[in-house]
This record gives C-alpha cells, sequence and structure tokens, in this order.
C-alpha cells in the first residue's frame, strides 16, 4: 500500500511539469497474444441533415397554410389551433432550436467572421418568415412561433397598456437587437438564446433563473398580452419594419368600416388605431416647430449615444471570452488577484506569451469600439425616429389594424358585425345550394 | 379622405418602392450568404487536447443528465493493473470496491483479461457516466491520456448557444461539421 503512494508520489513530481491535456505513452500498450479483441470507441451518429430540412418544409408549410388562415379564412380558432401544434412541433418536439429569432445572431456572425458557416436550414429559419412578412404581414408570429403561442395560452384578462408606455418598453427591443448582432458580430455570445425565458419549458430542463424569468413573462403575459413579442422580441422589430410595407395585411372588417367602434378593444396587443381627428391650425403649428426641432435633434441624438456605445467598449467588450481572460490574466501578474483560476491556468499551460494576450483583447476592445459607435447610433436614431413619427399627423378614417404592430392573431375579426353578416350570408348561400 | 388620388399614387408608388428595395435587400442577404453557407449542420465538440477536464460539463449543460460522457481510445491505453483513472488518488486496496473507485458514480467497468496475465480492460458504463471527467484528469496526469471527454450527439440536443462552451474555461468546445461530428483521441495523435 505504502510502495503505491510513494510511486503516485513520486509520478506525480517527475509528470506535473509537463502539461496536462496532452497524452503521453508512458505505458506502452500491450501486445496481446491471446486473441482479445480490442474494442474501439463508439460514435453515435447526430441528428440526420435531412430532418433539419424537414423541419424547414415543415416551417415553409405552417407559415402558409397561417396565411390562407389569416387572410382568407379568417378564423381565430383555426389560427389557434395551429399556433398550438407549431407549440408541440417547433417548441416541445424539436425543443426550441433553431429558431428564427436565434437565427439572427448566426446570420450576422457569419456576415463578421470568415472562418464561420451558416448552416442552409439556418439561413432558412431566418428568410422565410421575412419574406412572408413581406407578403402577407407577421404571419409568424400569428401561429408559427412557439415563443408567441406559449403566450398566448396564458392570456387570459388582456388589460390595456397606455401608448406611450407601449412605446418607451418598445425601444428595449430595439436596444435587444442591436446588442445581439454587437455580440454575435464579435463572436463573443449568442445572447438571445442565452435569455429565451420559455426554452427551459420546452425542454423541461435548464436554468434555474432562466426558468425563474419564464415563469415572470408568463405570469405577466397573463395580464397583458405576449409581453415578450412587444416588448423583447428582436426578431419581432425587423418583422415590425417589413409589415409596415407588406402586400397583403390583416383586415379587420371584410367589407367597409361602419366605425361601429365594437372592435376597438378587442386587441389584447394595443394594434388598432382608431380613425384619427383633424389637427386645429394651433395643434397643426405646434407640431410644425416640434418636427423641426426634432429633425435638427436627429444627428445630435445618433452622435451622442453612438459616442456612449463607444465609451462603453470595456465594459461591453467583457462579453467576450479572450477580453476576461486577459482581464483576469492582467489581474494576477500586476498581484491584484491572488488565486489562479482554471481558465488563467488553462491559459498559461498553453504557453502562449501574455504580451500577445494583451495584444489580442485589445484589438477586440477596437472592435468593439467600432461596433459600439454603430450600436449607439442605431438606438439614437430610433429614439429620434421615434420622436420625429409622433409629431407628423396621421389621417386615418377607418379601424384599421396597426400595419407594424399587428400580429394577426385575427381575434379583431368575430368583433366586427359586417364579418358575421358576411359568414351568415356565405352560410345561406351553401344552404340553398 | 383629404388627400387627392395623386397622393395616393405617390404614396404607392414610394410605397412599392421600398417593398421591392427589401425584397431586394433579402436576396442580396441570400446571395452573399450562399457563398458561405454550408449545407451541413454544425455540432458541439470538445477538442480533447484543450480539454482541461475542469469539471464544468457535469453542471453546465442544459440537460439534467449532461450530453458530455467519457470515451476511451482503447488504443493508447496502457491495459495497467494500477490505472490512475480508475484508483482514486490513496486507495485502501487495489479492487473493484467502491471506496477505492475515484469515479463518482461508479462508472468505469474494471476487467481482468484472462488469458493476458497482468492486463486490465477499462470501460465506460456510458449511462453511468456524468461527464465529469475526474477519470480524464488522472488518466492524463498520471497514465497515457487514454480517456477523455466528448460530446455524445445522441444526447446532445446542439443548442444555438451551448451552454458549457460559454463556461468552459480552455475554450475547447468548438463547432464541428456533420460528417465529422467527434474529435476523438488516437493512438498516433499522442
Amino acid at each position: 500500500m505504502i510502495r503505491f503512494v510513494y510511486i503516485i508520489v513520486g509520478m506525480a513530481v517527475l509528470l506535473l511539469s509537463s502539461g496536462i491535456a496532452s497524452g503521453f505513452e508512458r505505458f506502452p500498450p500491450p501486445d496481446f497474444e491471446s486473441g482479445y479483441e480490442q474494442p474501439s470507441p463508439t460514435t453515435p451518429n447526430p441528428r440526420q441533415d435531412i430532418y433539419e430540412y424537414i423541419d424547414a418544409f415543415v416551417l415553409l408549410a405552417v407559415l402558409s397554410l397561417a396565411s390562407y388562415l389569416v387572410l382568407r379564412k379568417r378564423r381565430r380558432r383555426l389560427i389557434f389551433v395551429l399556433s398550438i401544434l407549431s407549440l408541440f412541433y417547433f417548441g416541445f418536439w424539436r425543443e426550441g432550436c433553431v429558431c428564427p429569432i436565434g437565427a439572427i445572431q448566426n446570420v450576422a456572425l457569419s456576415i463578421f467572421d470568415s472562418d464561420y458557416a451558416v448552416p442552409i436550414t439556418v439561413m432558412i429559419f431566418f428568410l422565410l418568415p421575412l419574406v412572408f412578412t413581406l407578403f402577407f404581414g407577421r404571419i409568424f408570429c400569428a401561429a408559427v412561433c412557439p415563443l408567441g403561442a406559449i403566450q398566448d395560452v396564458v392570456l387570459l384578462r388582456p388589460t390595456s397598456v397606455p401608448e406611450w408606455l407601449e412605446s418607451g418598453l418598445r425601444l428595449f427591443a430595439y436596444v435587444y437587437l442591436a446588442a445581439a448582432v454587437l455580440f454575435a458580430a464579435t463572436g463573443s455570445a449568442f445572447i438571445i438564446c442565452r435569455y429565451d425565458p420559455f426554452i427551459s419549458f420546452f425542454r423541461l430542463s435548464g436554468d434555474f433563473n432562466m426558468l425563474i424569468l419564464g415563469v415572470c413573462f408568463l405570469f405577466v403575459g397573463m395580464f397583458i398580452g405576449r409581453p415578450y413579442c412587444r416588448f423583447a422580441c428582436p426578431y419581432g422589430i425587423i418583422m415590425r419594419q417589413l409589415s409596415r410595407i407588406s402586400k397583403w395585411r390583416v383586415a379587420i372588417t371584410p367589407d367597409d368600416c361602419i366605425k361601429c367602434r365594437l372592435c376597438e378593444d378587442s386587441c389584447p396587443f394595443g394594434a388598432i388605431r382608431a380613425p384619427t381627428e383633424d389637427w386645429s391650425p394651433q395643434d397643426y403649428n405646434k407640431n410644425k416647430k416640434l418636427l423641426v426641432v426634432l429633425i435638427l435633434l436627429l444627428p445630435v441624438l445618433v452622435f451622442s449615444c453612438g459616442w456612449i456605445g463607444f465609451a462603453l467598449r470595456p465594459v461591453t467588450s467583457r462579453m467576450h471570452a479572450t477580453v476576461r481572460l486577459a482581464d483576469g490574466i492582467y489581474l494576477e501578474e500586476t498581484g491584484q488577484a491572488q488565486e489562479t483560476t482554471d481558465t488563467s491556468s488553462a491559459f498559461r499551460a498553453t504557453g502562449k506569451e501574455v504580451q500577445d494576450l494583451y495584444a489580442e483583447a485589445l484589438d477586440i476592445q477596437a472592435e468593439f469600439g467600432l461596433g459600439g459607435w454603430i450600436f449607439g447610433g442605431f438606438v439614437g436614431l430610433v429614439i429620434a425616429l421615434k420622436l420625429i413619427v409622433l409629431s407628423l399627423r396621421r389621417q386615418r378614417t377607418d379601424y384599421e389594424a396597426g400595419r407594424a404592430g399587428c400580429l394577426a392573431c385575427g381575434r379583431c375579426f368575430e368583433y366586427c358585425p359586417k364579418e358575421h353578416t358576411k359568414r351568415k350570408l356565405a352560410k345561406e348561400t351553401i344552404d340553398k345550394s | 379622405m383629404a388627400e387627392n388620388k395623386n397622393d395616393i399614387n405617390r404614396r404607392h408608388f414610394l410605397r412599392n418602392g421600398l417593398w421591392a428595395a427589401c425584397l431586394t435587400g433579402l436576396g442580396a442577404i441570400t446571395g452573399a450568404l450562399s457563398r458561405k453557407c454550408s449545407a451541413q449542420n454544425l455540432f458541439w465538440q470538445i477538442d480533447p487536447e484543450i480539454c482541461i477536464a475542469c469539471g464544468n460539463c457535469a453542471t453546465y449543460c442544459v440537460l439534467e443528465e449532461s450530453a458530455v460522457k467519457c470515451v476511451h481510445a482503447y488504443a493508447m491505453c496502457g491495459y495497467c493493473r494500477i490505472c490512475f483513472g480508475f484508483f482514486g488518488p490513496e486507495p485502501h486496496d487495489i479492487n473493484d470496491a467502491a471506496e477505492n473507485q475515484l469515479c463518482p458514480t461508479g462508472a468505469i467497468i474494471r476487467k481482468y483479461l484472462k488469458d493476458d496475465d497482468p492486463y486490465y480492460e477499462y470501460t465506460i458504463d456510458e449511462p453511468l457516466c456524468m461527464g465529469c471527467g475526474k477519470c480524464v484528469l488522472g488518466c492524463n496526469t498520471f497514465g497515457n491520456g487514454s480517456l477523455f471527454l466528448q460530446v455524445r450527439h445522441d444526447r446532445c440536443l446542439n443548442c444555438n448557444e451551448c451552454s458549457i462552451a460559454v463556461a468552459c474555461p480552455s475554450g475547447a468546445y468548438k463547432r464541428v461539421p456533420a460528417d465529422k461530428p467527434y474529435l476523438l483521441k488516437r493512438a498516433d495523435s499522442a
């Protein structure tokens, strides 16, 4: 027994100086004489690519069917059933990966990182819903997105959110989108995936903190319709802009609007726009002056927000593993940190020069400086444009589904008396024939 | 409606132009990336040459039971009687009793090869293995380094961002193409 301990101690002294990770032939493999058959390690195959294409095909099929249901069939119940099916397929069966929301990051990474090639199926997941949005509006949100569906299921008592609060909270989604692209493009992190609140429900396991966040979202979602979609979803932000100019879109009434106001409160997402009132000449003049001020403010906002983004680079760049490592090594080298971490000892075992690491970290920080200008400039532009739009005159004579905010869920259809007349007529025609 | 007919037309024209521009833009993204697109899906894998067997794989996976398991490159194994991946640092005795074992779940099976006298075969009982890497560290430090950790693709969910990769201190996680989903240690690579 004691001899065994000696052997180990001796070996430890001998071998600890040489690295840890690489293997050595310290004990030569034996030559077997008795016909012993040496097993080889098993390598179970990953999911076949063909299934990824099947997923893409299912996405196309569900999007097409949803477009038909929303724009032609106009039945909330069918749209809801389809969204539940998507929830089970893309959510619980496919366990949430890969989704178009997260695919933003893969696309951003492949644009900026020459080593990363985005898989075709991920490309399809990113593009297909956007193309459908350009043609039919936010169909993806209505019946395909599992994150939207899980929030739709729990929506019990929708309360309306005031317009100013809605726009203010939505700003977070713009910042989230810009941050996700910044961190993905620099190869630091995929924050959309990391902070996906519902993925732990789909997988029935996962990080505890994210589970708590998901429960909070679902609880809030009982009273405020789809909080993630409206105030956080970065993909929703892209779709908002595209659906503003979509070829076809949800119409509340199948006929002419009679301004009966029945649909006014039917939308749990506050996406129905009421007819506008005419402005008085005083209002008109006041807003004209405001508009001039705001247009002059635009470059100031863009520049100052951009500068803030640039100045934040020591903070933002810490999302990158190399910068974090360099920080840790620097603290150890200067004696500010006494204990080494796994990360720093792993780095030291590679035998790379500390100065090279610092240089690399500084390069990455410079990238974050440029990225910060773009990130901040984008956020500033969004704020400025939102303010400008507030002081523009809109003209609406009918109740309409807001072009950007409408999630095409179809709840408002059944509130329109014209819809009922039409359905009754259709039914009578069928009965007669 | 206060607008005259021309106004509506102009608005429609602008909107249609923007619409076409957006569609072209999406097409341009497709075109630019299609050259870089890979027809294969990408999967996460551990580079065993970089892995330091810190133990994060056991705890950071989104799965309750980690998708990372220990894999044995038999061709590199010394078939030792005293295996540093199997026995704890100070075993009471050289036998299979649980208190002598390094593996917290007893997932390594030690088999005496009858005909080849002093040799012992070590196999991993995969359902028991939790990917903590204790045996990997022992084998790499004192032995041939034939034990190493790998992401098992029959279990891995292939998250878009692997949460073990985020927690990996040595940056050993890589995205690998579907036709080479494993980075195995081989006798000639040692």
